[in-house]
């Protein structure tokens, strides 16, 4: 189990939580000018690394707030959270 | 909003009022339970950083917004205002209350970007307290309760036996030992909790308040 901190409440267990996928995927600017492959890789592609991988997740049982979690997919440590619009944590980037 | 003549408590066909009540149970119950339903319950939502905000509230309720996160503001079983997410809060009142409630909060906030939503009949609230309580409440909810990280004033948003519930502690008293929990359950997950509560609870002996 995962203890969790969000940003708004402090830690807890993940339970409560929702996973989001990749974090900070920018909408195109421009739709109407992408290409369908382009399209296909802003829907669907994402970078699944080993190691360092920033996501969104949800307190869902809690404040329900989204927020952004640094995280390393091998070991399963968290780096860090942080609120949405801010930039991660030092050491996360 | 329910008319009132319609409306009926999650738990009503249990017929709790039924139940042999405190002082006939067992004389050391280690826990106390109660329904206290309709409960007037309005969503709000707004901006903690504005001054005009915080101030508006203030003076439609006479307390104060609580800012830090998972705390409650107000005096248990009167009006309070309970922490619920960084833009979010639940003014909680007597039954009846919520048209009043809105009405003076629509006026003190009046021009500012808010939401009000009467939400009274969307919970109900299990009164647990005793000796026991939080004993019973660590068999189903990870948020350490103890006096030491938890305590009166505190309310928060978590599971309890896998059931999404407002958990707010009201009361403590050290000589005893003994906790006080408000706890807001969604209406259609009321009859499970009250059964959880039930059957965690049996083994310390456990009376109906009135
Ligand atoms: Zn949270």
């Amino acid at each position: 189990m995962l203890l969790i901190p969000c940003p708004y409440c402090g830690e807890r267990e993940e339970t409560e939580f929702h996973h989001g996928g990749e974090a900070h995927i920018e909408r195109p600017q421009d739709p109407d000018a992408l290409s369908d492959a382009e399209w296909a890789n802003y829907i669907f592609m994402r970078t699944n690394p080993k190691g360092l991988f920033h996501e969104r997740w949800v307190h869902a049982a809690g404040c329900r707030r989204w927020f952004n979690m640094a995280r390393n997919t091998a070991t399963n440590a968290i780096i860090g959270t942080y609120k949405i619009g801010e930039k991660p944590p030092k050491g996360a980037r | 909003m329910v008319k009132p003549f319609l409306r009926q408590s999650p738990l009503a066909h249990l017929h709790l009022e039924a139940r042999r009540p405190l002082g006939d149970g067992l004389p050391e119950a280690g826990i106390h339970v109660a329904e206290r339903p309709h409960r007037s319950q309005i969503a709000v939502r707004g901006q903690a950083t504005d001054p005009a905000f915080l101030q508006g509230i203030e003076k439609a309720l006479g307390i104060s917004l609580p800012t830090e996160a998972c705390t409650a503001s107000g005096k248990p079983g009167d009006l309070q205002v309970l922490w619920m997410g960084p833009d979010e809060w639940l003014v909680v009142g007597g039954p009846d209350n919520a048209a009043l409630i809105i009405s003076k909060l629509t006026t003190a906030l009046v021009d500012l970007q808010v939401a009000l939503v009467d939400v009274s009949e969307s919970r109900t609230v299990i009164e647990l307290s005793g000796k026991q309580a939080r004993v019973v409440l660590d068999k189903g909810c990870s948020i350490d309760l103890h006096p030491r990280s938890f305590g009166p004033g505190q309310v928060v948003n978590t599971l309890l036996g896998r059931g999404h519930v407002l958990l707010h502690q009201t009361d403590h008293e050290p000589a005893s030992g003994s906790s006080a929990y408000d706890i807001y359950v969604h209406r259609s997950y009321a009859e499970y909790l009250w059964s959880w509560i039930e059957d965690a609870a049996r083994e310390y002996g456990l009376a109906m308040r009135s």
